[in-house]
């Protein structure tokens, strides 16, 4: 599915170099490390916000590395979940199938499915702003699912929620991954611990590639599920 | 009973002073706000005495002098033609301000400002420099005159550009760059998102900045004055008319004329803070 080799890149004086990953179709894959370690760095350069030094991207065998974000097809849920303030939920939804040139009555057609997919629709007529952060999440999930991404990132997509939110918010991650058969990777802080990955798993977690030139952290883990 | 014995007791043992009711009053508050209050009062003293000078008879009698409503019909339509040129410019020099780090972006950023400082009378005479240089000459060449609605224009635009520009980058800044980010990976083009992300959610500000602007232009005086001159049913718009008819000693006129400015400039400035104060303009 998404093939990264010796991926070096950079923003300011910050520097990952030698990043080296795999992820297969359908897999759930979650990219672990502390604060400033450049995991969301990573995730900007997998999906063409950032530009890569050296190293190769490839998506389904295509090289990926120099194309501009909207042809790769890899759908990405920032931190904040950045969803436009200036829409409703239900043009948020909407915005991707419009920016391919559908009109608004077909792309507002297609929201309501998802909406019912995530369990969102009560929400499409309000602003985001008053939204909760599992709502602003769900949106954001069905936004970037409305674009028919091969790959989704997901940029510490529970951090903003309580322990019992975090749990249900990662079952709903899970499920819906099943049900869009879309590979998802996913950053977190938290090590180690159940954290969504579900009962009875043994992730695997191996030292790669990612470090920093200063050395100002600890190593960057990957946890992987092979869901 | 008990509640009353209770609320008694507290009062016994509580030697702290009740709080004051209401907000509490600083003498810092009292100076700046007086400070405040003593140039409304001025600026509200200029304006009744404007008013008290003239009456309206003289400002109804404005609209039947040809002079007076040809100077009116010239100021509403270079300062609207200055208003689409100022945000034909101000919007894109706008955005590079405000998302681009280019060679010169700190000299950039302070030239902008430069009209806003100097004193407009020195564009004027800039520009009857530029048209006696040869670029000026090929651009007379080519059909510019210097006693033309086009001249007009052009010093209106020196002087109200900035504004635009200037209120441009700062509502771009408020943008969210993470948004344009976001809407790339939703698939757009730069140009889309930029259209239905960015610009809306500046909206306000560009509003904001093309108001000032065009405030700006209708004010214009003293570069039209060196550089296009005033002849009256020509080049003659309202800060000239007031400018001849004061010469011509009919004070009263001039006042008028003052007057009907000062509205315009008071609905521009209220379209403002309404537009500052309100979201009215977000929506689906």
């Amino acid at each position: 599915m998404i093939q990264v080799t010796d991926l070096c890149l950079g923003a300011g004086d910050f520097r990952l170099r030698d990043v080296n990953l795999q992820v297969a179709a359908g897999e759930y894959f979650v990219l672990l490390g502390p604060t400033g370690s450049g995991k969301s760095l990573l995730l900007k350069c997998l999906c063409g916000l950032v530009r890569a030094v050296s190293g190769t991207i490839c998506v389904n065998g295509q090289d990926v590395t120099h194309l501009e974000p909207r042809r790769r097809r890899i759908g990405y849920v920032p931190q904040d979940c950045g969803l436009f303030p200036h829409m409703d939920v239900a043009h948020n939804i909407a915005f991707p199938l419009r920016a391919r040139g559908r009109s608004l009555r077909e792309a507002l057609a297609r929201v309501t499915p998802l909406a019912q997919a995530l369990g969102i629709e009560p929400l499409l007529d309000r602003s985001p702003v008053g939204l909760s952060g599992g709502e602003s999440q769900k949106v954001a999930l069905a936004r970037a699912l409305a674009s028919r991404p091969q790959l989704l990132l997901l940029d510490e997509p529970v951090s903003a929620l309580d322990e019992p939110s975090r749990k249900e918010a990662c079952s709903e991650l899970r499920r819906v991954q099943e049900q869009f058969g879309i590979a998802h990777t996913r950053l977190s802080q938290r090590r180690g611990g159940p954290d969504g990955l579900g009962p009875g798993r043994s992730p695997l977690r191996r030292r790669v590639g990612p470090d920093r030139y200063d050395g100002a952290t600890g190593p960057q883990t990957q946890e992987r599920d092979g869901g | 009973m008990q509640r009353s014995r209770l609320a008694r007791h507290d009062t016994s043992t509580d030697s702290r002073p009740a709080p004051a009711a209401g907000p509490r009053v600083h003498s810092l508050s009292v100076v700046s706000t007086g400070f405040l209050a003593l140039f409304l009062a001025a600026i509200l003293a200029l304006v009744i005495a404007d008013v008290g000078y003239t009456d309206l008879e003289t400002v109804a009698g404005l609209f039947r002098s040809r002079e007076v409503v040809s100077a009116m019909r010239l100021t509403a339509i270079t300062s609207l033609l200055t208003l689409v040129l100022v945000v034909l410019f101000a919007v894109p020099a706008g955005y590079a301000l405000s998302r681009y780090r280019f060679p010169g972006h700190a000299l950039a950023d302070t030239v902008v400002d430069l009209p806003i400082v100097l004193p407009p009378v020195v564009i004027g005479v800039s520009l009857l420099v530029f048209f006696a240089t040869a670029p000026g000459r090929w651009l007379e060449g080519m059909g510019f005159r210097t006693h033309s609605v086009a001249a007009i224009v052009l010093c209106q635009f020196f002087v109200s550009a900035s504004y635009a520009i200037r209120s441009a980058k700062a509502a771009f800044d408020g943008v969210d760059r993470r948004l344009e980010n976001v809407a790339l990976t939703l698939g757009c083009t730069r140009a889309y998102a930029f259209r239905t992300v960015t610009l809306p959610i500046a909206r306000d500000g560009l509003i904001a900045g093309a108001v000032m602007a065009w405030a700006r232009a209708v004010g214009v005086f003293g570069p039209l004055m060196v550089f296009v001159g005033s002849i009256r049913m020509k080049t003659e718009v309202m800060p000239t008319t007031i400018y001849l008819e004061l010469t011509i000693g009919r004070i009263e006129v001039a006042l008028a004329v003052a007057l009907i400015m000062l509205a315009m400039a008071a609905t521009a400035l209220c379209l403002i803070h309404w537009l500052a104060a309100s979201r009215r303009w977000w929506g689906p």
